[in-house]
């Protein structure tokens, strides 16, 4: 007796299921390891908790300077083209920030203005011309309500909730220039060539700081790695030895706005102060006197 | 078989060519790299073993919890304490000084070409070539 067409059928209908049958196990055979160890980047649960849910001692410095709502007061009295530079100088040799001529290609984390330009609205042509003359220290913000947080699509860069400092995840940063368009500030560059082509003087690059790639977005940081450190930041640093020299008020303070007793709390307290486009509600936390 | 002499002599052959590759370099693997360990100090953050298959997970945690949580030390299993820092800690003066001689012989012998010193800043080395050029 041959094969019949019945016969047929049915051995073809039985190994098409082993065939199927394969995969289908496979993907049954779940093995919960893998897939953890997968999802976890090769890394025990509890390694990943050590780094993450759990602080051993001594895993935070016990000197960096802890604050709540960081904030600068810049008075603008105080300040002339010597320390305004000196400032911008000190700055920009920590964060490794490159001299670029070109200014469509500049970054800058501080920079001074011209007090239209620093505050725009409170202009009007009979201003003292002093005042015209005055280096307007200017740099980001670090907004309580920061418009480029809340555009940035790889959260590169965020709001410390610790501190309230805007910085930046360089490792995150794709280039976009969300941040760029959104800040109202211009406190933000973009690094159109590669920044370490520009490190010519024998003193750069910093080798404590990394410097940028072609490509992502910088700004000021706070010096919040100097602030890890139980340093002011460089510029108040600056400011404050080259206001103390030439007998001026501090052109820069820097301090807790949350904490009463503080030196910016102080300084707000006995004078008028201002802060940069307050109407668009972004909450300055760098403060002006003018 | 028609031809069959010349079908046998023509799939010797052209085994022959397809295993070339597999016997004509036999032996001639290129020597595995080794990285010059630091002589100063003898102890890395975590052992040997774990450090070369994980060295890359543990950069990215250092790299996160230093950037994201603002937890800047690490602390190892026996307790002593280490600020989390590639340019700082790991290519400290103490430790992997240079790059040529640690980084690099594994990463060139694997083709991998990892994109953490377009920042990060490698220690300088003096040029070998150039320093006997000088003299």
């Amino acid at each position: 007796m041959g094969v019949n067409r019945r016969k047929f059928l049915k051995i073809a209908g039985i190994s098409t299921l082993g065939v199927a049958a394969k995969p289908a196990t496979d993907a049954l055979a779940f093995n919960p390891k893998e897939w953890l160890d997968e999802k976890l980047g090769g890394f025990t649960p509890s390694e990943i908790l050590l780094h993450f849910g759990h602080q051993p001692e001594g895993s935070v410095p016990g000197e960096a300077l802890t604050g709540t709502r960081w904030a600068m007061v810049v008075n603008v009295r105080s300040l002339d083209e010597e320390i305004a530079e000196a400032c911008m100088d000190a700055c920009h040799k920590v964060h490794n920030v490159p001299h670029i001529e070109n200014s469509k290609h500049e970054i800058k984390w501080l920079w001074h203005e011209h007090y239209e330009n620093a505050l725009p609205g409170q202009h009007h042509e009979h201003i003292d011309d002093d005042i015209k003359k005055l280096p307007f220290l200017v740099m980001c913000n670090h907004c309580y309500n920061p418009p480029c947080v809340r555009v940035c699509p790889t959260k590169a860069t965020y709001k410390r909730k610790k501190d309230g400092i805007v910085i930046m995840d360089m490792h995150r940063c794709i280039g976009c220039r969300f941040c760029m368009a959104a800040c109202p500030f211009g406190s933000r560059s973009f690094n159109w060539k590669d920044p370490r082509k520009y490190f010519k003087d024998e003193e750069y690059p910093n080798p404590k700081y990394p410097t940028r790639m072609k490509g992502v977005v910088e700004k000021c940081n706070f010096c919040a790695e100097r602030l890890a450190e139980g340093q002011i930041p460089a510029c108040v640093e600056v400011a404050q030895k080259l206001c103390a020299e030439k007998g001026k008020e501090p052109a820069l303070v820097f301090g807790d706005l949350d904490d009463p007793d503080s030196e910016v709390r102080q300084v707000l307290r006995s004078h008028y102060s201002v802060r940069r486009k307050p109407e668009l509600g972004t909450h300055p936390n760098v403060y002006y006197i003018v | 078989m028609y031809d069959g002499g010349k079908i046998i002599a023509g799939i010797i052959i052209g085994l022959v060519l397809l295993t070339f590759p597999i016997w004509y370099t036999h032996g001639m693997a290129p020597k595995r790299p080794e990285v010059k360990l630091p002589e100063k100090e003898k102890k890395c953050v975590k052992d040997g073993p774990y450090m070369k298959t994980k060295h890359m997970q543990l950069l990215d945690l250092w790299r996160d919890s230093t950037v994201r949580a603002q937890k800047r030390i690490f602390v190892s299993e026996d307790g002593r304490k280490f600020t989390m820092s590639l340019q700082n800690t790991c290519m400290s003066a103490n430790c992997h000084a240079k790059k040529s001689e640690f980084c690099d012989r594994c990463h060139n012998y694997t083709g991998v070409d990892p994109y953490c010193w377009d920042c990060h800043i490698p220690p300088k080395e003096e040029p070998k070539e150039k320093s006997e050029e000088m003299l």
